[in-house]
């Protein structure tokens, strides 16, 4: 830049007036560092608290009807979960398409808002992620167990079996396989290589308590990780890459479920607003599930000045914007059944809303439509009580989608004497409401055992982090991008 | 200091609590032209490299080849299972053909690049490695917490016990530490 050039643009900073936008503070309270290591690891090395224990227990006893659910179907046969002509995907597929849904927020919050540099996610990814891993693994049950013959769920693996037939991978269903199986993993990865810093912590924390056991499993996972800034360089250019590798996948996740649907013939299921319009039901159904599980948390730990207003602010605005995202998705099936001047896809959607299923349809619309409208009102995304209890509606709301999606679609297709009525078994509702005591037994492990938050990245958002001293007043400003003006 | 204990002198350890003025330590151990140094933060401080005088990390290149070997094999094995050794006609779609089956190679290019990732950090870290001269230091944990360390190493060619040490004072170090090991 030459002199003049300089002059100038000097100048035209200088009648512009550029007004130093305040950003929301993202660590209240002014803390420092080490009350970010204290609080984060004094969840896991306190001792276990008496309504963990309960919840514990609560928890293991409903996971049991999932096992009660499994054995019995694998000793008597797949007909016990209700699955009849004509309605031959129930349950089954809309508790599946549930869970990997739910899952979606955690890799959105670590992968598309690392991305797109929304420092409030530090606070709630690590948890986040963790219930998408374990959202992935209540999900996977459900596909697992339908084939009927779960010993030989094999097959669907690229491997030789035992007649030499290979899996046919012009189906959708093949592909759900590379899809989920693909989530599940790299979410874990990336999962597990954000803990090994703090599991690093860990392992020191417990060395110097004199816990030898908790010394040497931290230590064996933390594989050595010594805060070397030489580590760091390679662990955030590995974070940024699968943070970039995920961003894809979470898109392609979802979009490859609505395929199963999507590549049939069945009125109501051949649209091509499937692909974006799960997604974005995914990442709504996700963040509700995020609040669900963090509103509590904070306020058992104590965690208002890691979890403020604004990061509940952020997130109950997606689910607002998601929210409306699928409301649009609804009036614009039911747009294009009409103008698509096919009678049997108009009949399918007429159905839907005033047919024999129409009270699932409204519960569907009431939730996951009307209640996060609400959302817009200042009041009460500060009431955390309507918020965890909107988030409840959306959780149950996504649920119906999936059920309305499913089961209308098959119970009155073309031919109005094969239609019928389908209904859940006993089995079907006990394996289900299982998977919550599942989920949440490995979710109050990972609270016990595992730092919550990413110690490293809620430090480096704090203002005294900034290397060059100007980080004091405003969080999250002034910190300059790697290698920046030097 | 260390104790007495006749162990050989690994490096010396100077340490810091403020962001910015161990920010500036670091620029002038680069410039004082140390090779075998390093810095330890509690977390990734960002320009930090660029003050160290470190280059880009080669993570990416792991990651690059997990990609396209994740997408080869993914075009092989549909092409070898669906076209080649079982070939079966399905809803009027070709034996084989790199688009239906593009979920397939998609995931796996994926799937690969992300342990291509993984892999890449752990080569380029020389991890894991649980045992490390650092981790005799006693007072290890606090660059896991809040301190800043700044190592020298004695295996540096400029490297003097006593002017070492002089230099980590000048430049700001708070304490500083002979770490033996």
């Amino acid at each position: 830049m030459t002199a003049a050039e300089e002059q100038a643009r000097r100048e035209l900073i200088a009648k512009a007036k550029p007004v130093d936008v305040p950003r929301p503070v993202l660590i209240t309270g002014d803390k420092d560092f080490h009350w970010v290591t204290e609080k984060i690891c004094g969840i896991v090395e306190g001792k276990t608290p008496l309504w963990w224990w309960v919840l514990f227990l609560i928890a293991a006893v409903c996971a049991s009807f999932t096992l009660f659910g499994l054995t019995w179907l694998v000793s008597t046969g797949v007909g016990v979960w209700g699955l009849a002509s004509p309605v031959n995907w129930g349950w089954a597929i809309v508790n599946f398409v549930f869970w990997i849904g739910i899952g979606h927020a955690g890799t959105l919050i670590s992968a598309i808002l690392c991305l797109l540099r929304q420092k409030w996610r530090t606070s709630i990814n690590r948890a986040a992620e963790a219930m998408t891993i374990f959202a992935v693994v209540c999900a996977g049950i459900f596909p697992l167990f339908h084939v009927g013959r779960v010993w030989f769920a094999w097959w669907l693996f690229p491997l030789p079996n035992s007649n030499w037939i290979w899996p046919q991978f012009r189906s959708p269903l093949e592909w759900d396989v590379f899809a989920v199986s693909t989530y599940g993993t790299v979410s874990v990865l990336f999962w597990y290589m954000g803990l090994i810093p703090d599991l690093g912590t860990m392992r020191d924390r417990a060395l110097k308590r004199g816990k030898w056991l908790a010394n040497k499993a931290y230590g064996i996972f933390a594989m050595g990780w010594r805060n070397s800034n030489r580590h760091w360089r390679n662990y955030e250019m590995a974070y940024l890459l699968l943070a970039g590798l995920s961003t894809p996948l979470v898109l392609s996740v979802h979009t490859i479920v609505s395929f199963d649907f999507a590549a049939s013939n069945l009125p109501g299921w051949h649209t091509t607003i499937f692909p974006p319009y799960f997604v974005a039901g995914a990442i709504f159904s996700g963040f509700g599930m995020v609040l669900t599980l963090m509103l509590p948390l904070r306020a058992v730990f104590g965690l208002h000045n890691l979890i403020t207003q604004y990061h509940i602010d952020c997130m109950t605005k997606i689910i607002l914007a998601t929210g409306s995202m699928v409301g649009y998705a609804y009036a614009m099936e039911f747009f294009i059944a009409w103008y698509g001047a096919n009678p049997y896809e108009g009949f399918a959607f007429i159905n839907r809303a005033f047919g024999q299923y129409a009270w699932a349809y409204y519960i569907m619309i009431g939730c996951n439509v009307i209640s996060p409208q609400l959302f817009w009102f200042k009041k009460i995304r500060e009431n955390a009580w309507l918020v965890w209890i909107i988030c409840g509606f959306v959780n149950i709301g996504m649920w119906f989608e999936r059920f309305v999606i499913t089961v209308t679609s098959l119970a009155n297709d073309f031919l109005p004497s094969s239609w019928g009525y389908y209904s859940p078994t006993i089995i079907d509702i006990f394996t289900f409401f299982g998977t919550f005591g599942i989920f949440t037994v490995l979710f109050l492990l990972f609270v016990r055992f595992l730092p919550m938050m990413p110690m490293g990245e809620l430090k480096a958002v704090m203002p005294q982090a900034d290397g060059h001293g100007h980080g004091s007043g405003t969080q999250g400003q002034g910190v300059p991008e790697k290698g920046g003006h030097h | 200091m260390a104790d007495e204990k006749k162990k050989a002198l690994y490096c010396l350890l100077a340490t810091f609590s403020k962001t910015p003025e161990f920010f500036e330590a670091t620029g002038k151990v680069r410039d004082a032209g140390f090779k075998k140094w390093d810095t330890f933060t509690p977390f990734p401080v960002h320009g930090l490299d660029a003050q160290m005088g470190v280059g880009r990390s080669k993570v990416p290149l792991f990651t690059f080849c997990g990609g396209v070997f994740g997408f080869c094999l993914g075009m092989l094995i549909t092409w070898y299972m669906n076209g080649l050794d079982y070939p079966l006609i399905v809803g009027g779609k070709p034996f084989w053909s790199p688009v239906y089956p593009f979920p397939v190679m998609y995931e796996l290019t994926i799937l690969n690049a992300a342990f291509g990732t993984l892999l890449g950090m752990f080569v380029m870290n020389m991890l894991p490695r649980h045992n490390h001269p650092l981790f005799e230091y006693k007072d290890f944990l606090r660059s896991s917490d809040d301190t800043f360390f700044i190592v020298i190493e004695t295996a540096d060619p400029k490297f003097k016990r006593e002017e070492t040490e002089a230099f980590l004072k000048e430049i700001g170090a708070e304490e500083i530490h002979a770490v033996e090991a």
